[in-house]
């Protein structure tokens, strides 16, 4: 733990500007990440949970600078991505790499799988070109593909198929970093599994490290040793799975993990209804973000924002009844 | 693919049949003919000229001499020429032709280019100004515009003949003759250019647009390609798709002739001839130039169809 962490996030901020109308006074600007801090050590899987809207995905994209941030830093081994150039970022993305939700729409129709992970290898002159085909067919059978594959378009394979495809598009230049966005949300539960196992035996052969990037509690449990809770784009809770999955201090991860069902008919669980939807981010509520929906709402709740604290050591809760 | 296409093949024959009776009956309902537009003409020399061209006959029974010869090849003889009609047709469509793919080629060419830029950056400086240019250009009439161009380039400037596709007397030979019939292009392949560059410009836009917005798109950017190999390689490819369609249609705007702007810069092309036949009630002309375009129209969709087919590894498994 000498060493400095494989990505540190520190207050990051990322609001998007609406584009108001001519009447309106000033532009309201939808904070979808608000002051969030996190580490990721090497061969961690990270995990990131949260509700549509929680800002879980603009964390992911802002990790691998798709999309620019409005405040703080990220470092990727100590280099703060967003303050590098575009070309010195281009060559960063080898090392840091992204996995879509959806692998339909996320392969372009009109390439062969085979060229378009061959594409970025030769792009940054990792492989030489009489090497890359063989590079590409030991990828593809490192994912589970039969190298076989090699000249069909995308929408010749199936969903669990395509996604294969997309996580070994990401493994192609051998990044130690990948951001998996939801990978498996669009998949049957029985081709879940797969793609989960194969990030994991990834994981073990290649000593990657992942944010993985979900709102199935199970999955998380399964596959992360650290987890992050979001709501409206704070976060909520971040500890250990072990405490979180056993010891959950906020209400809102209560309510979460009241909710994930328990593969046994005969036991149940007292399960926190959360109340209401989750309110506009454009216009987030005084004091405590979550006190709309929290069965525990006290006075102090309404007024003051809560205080991102450590009440153990690896355990933060934003709460101030904890 | 070799099944499909035999399959379109059969289904172009009805809709000739179909476009050959509308466009037959169409000016045969007209009123008046060549010979009734010459008041010298006794009664005697006109009953003689009508038995000549056969315009006795009921209209059905022209309808299949006409439809007979033209299964043989023969559009018909042009009453106002005195020549057949295919002959006519020869003669000025390929003046027409040099003009409108010059025109086509540039018009695709600069839309493709300045689509694609006004899409990459949108709402931009940049983008606005060519928006305002593009739809000035294409909404100003092209009598307006050929006259403008020919007040500045022509009389103004004197850069370029006013008209005509040969300046007149000169009697040039090989190299010669080249340069200046280029020289007399210039100024309606302008013009043409200005007035078709805008839609096309807008379609680019919009198509690139939407393709920028998909997700493999934002793959593209993960790898760390250049912003030149996402845009032109990733992007620009699927959005050109669609255009194969739009490309194939103007296989007939190339021989098609433009009436007013070739009238204006007295362009012996076969907009012009098409104007002029109409004031004449050359019906034969007419009606074979219509049929001939009906042709190419029909036959360009086929190749759209099958365009589109090599080119969307989609469409081209099933």
């Amino acid at each position: 733990m000498s060493q400095s962490p494989l990505i540190e996030v520190k207050n990051l901020k990322k609001y998007f500007t609406q584009k108001s109308s001519l009447f309106d006074r000033k532009p309201s600007p939808v904070k979808a990440v608000d002051d969030v801090t996190f580490t990721i050590e090497e061969g961690e899987t990270f995990g990131l949970v949260g509700e549509s809207g929680s800002g879980k995905s603009t964390i992911g994209k802002s990790l691998i600078r798709l999309h620019d941030i409005s405040e703080g830093t990220i470092k990727y081994r100590g280099i703060d991505i967003h303050n590098k150039s575009k070309k010195e970022m281009r060559s960063l993305r080898t090392k840091m790499q992204f996995v879509f939700q959806d692998p339909f729409s996320s392969l372009n129709p009109r390439i062969r799988i085979g060229d378009a992970l061959a594409e970025p290898l030769l792009d940054h002159g990792l492989v030489t070109k009489d090497r890359v085909r063989d590079k590409v067919k030991e990828v593809m059978e490192i994912c589970g593909l039969p190298s076989y594959h090699i000249d069909k378009y995308p929408h010749e394979f199936s969903g669990g198929q395509r996604q294969r495809i997309g996580i070994a598009r990401a493994m192609v230049m051998e990044p130690d970093f990948i951001v998996a966005d939801e990978p498996v949300s669009a998949l049957d539960v029985s081709i879940q599994a797969q793609i989960i196992n194969l990030f994991k035996e990834l994981q073990e052969k290649k000593n990657m490290t992942y944010l993985f990037i979900s709102h199935d509690l199970s999955v998380v449990e399964h596959l992360c040793n650290k987890v992050g809770v979001l709501y409206l784009g704070s976060m909520m809770e971040l500890t250990t799975r072990d405490k979180l999955y056993e010891n959950p201090l906020h209400p809102y991860t209560k309510a979460l993990l009241s909710a994930v069902p328990i593969p046994d008919p005969t036991k149940r669980r007292e399960r926190i209804v959360l109340k209401g939807d989750i309110p506009n981010p454009a216009n987030p509520p005084k004091g405590c973000k979550f006190h709309t929906r929290c069965p525990f709402t006290e006075d102090i709740c309404l007024k003051v924002q809560p205080l991102f604290k450590e009440v153990e050591k690896g355990h933060y809760v934003a709460c101030h009844l904890v | 693919m070799g099944r499909y296409i035999l399959k379109r093949l059969a289904y172009l024959i009805p809709t000739l049949i179909g476009a050959s009776i509308l466009i037959f009956f169409l000016y045969s309902l007209v009123p008046g003919n060549f010979i009734d537009g010459d008041p010298n003409l006794t009664a005697e020399r006109k009953a003689e000229l009508y038995a000549l061209y056969g315009f006795d006959q009921p209209t059905i029974v022209r309808y299949f001499i006409w439809m007979g010869n033209l299964l043989t090849g023969d559009l018909g003889f042009s009453l106002q020429f005195q020549r057949p009609v295919t002959e006519v047709l020869n003669n000025y469509i390929w003046s027409s032709f040099i003009v409108a793919f010059a025109s086509l080629f540039l018009t695709w060419a600069i839309a493709v280019v300045v689509g694609v830029i006004s899409a990459t950056k949108q709402y931009s400086l940049y983008d606005a100004v060519i928006t305002i240019l593009v739809f000035a250009a294409m909404a100003t009439p092209s009598f307006f515009l050929g006259l403008i161009v020919i007040k500045y380039f022509a009389v103004d400037l004197g850069w370029f003949p006013a008209g005509g596709m040969t300046t007149t007397g000169a009697d040039y030979t090989g190299w010669e003759h080249v340069k200046d019939v280029l020289e007399h292009m210039i100024l309606p392949v302008l013009v043409l250019t200005m007035l078709g560059i805008g839609g096309l410009t807008r379609y680019f836009r919009t198509n690139m647009l939407e393709v920028v917005k998909q997700d493999f798109v934002r793959t593209a950017r993960a790898k760390g390609l250049k912003e030149r190999v996402v845009i032109y390689k990733h992007a620009l490819r699927n959005a050109l798709l669609p255009a194969i369609t739009l490309f194939s249609f103007e296989l007939p705007a190339l021989f098609s002739g433009a009436i007013i702007t070739e009238q204006i810069f007295n362009w012996p092309g076969i907009g012009a001839i098409y104007m002029q036949a109409f004031t004449v009630r050359d019906y034969t002309l007419l009606m074979g130039f219509t049929m001939f375009i009906a042709v190419l129209t029909v036959i360009s969709n086929l190749i759209a169809d099958i365009l589109y087919g090599l080119a969307d590894p989609r469409v081209r498994v099933k």
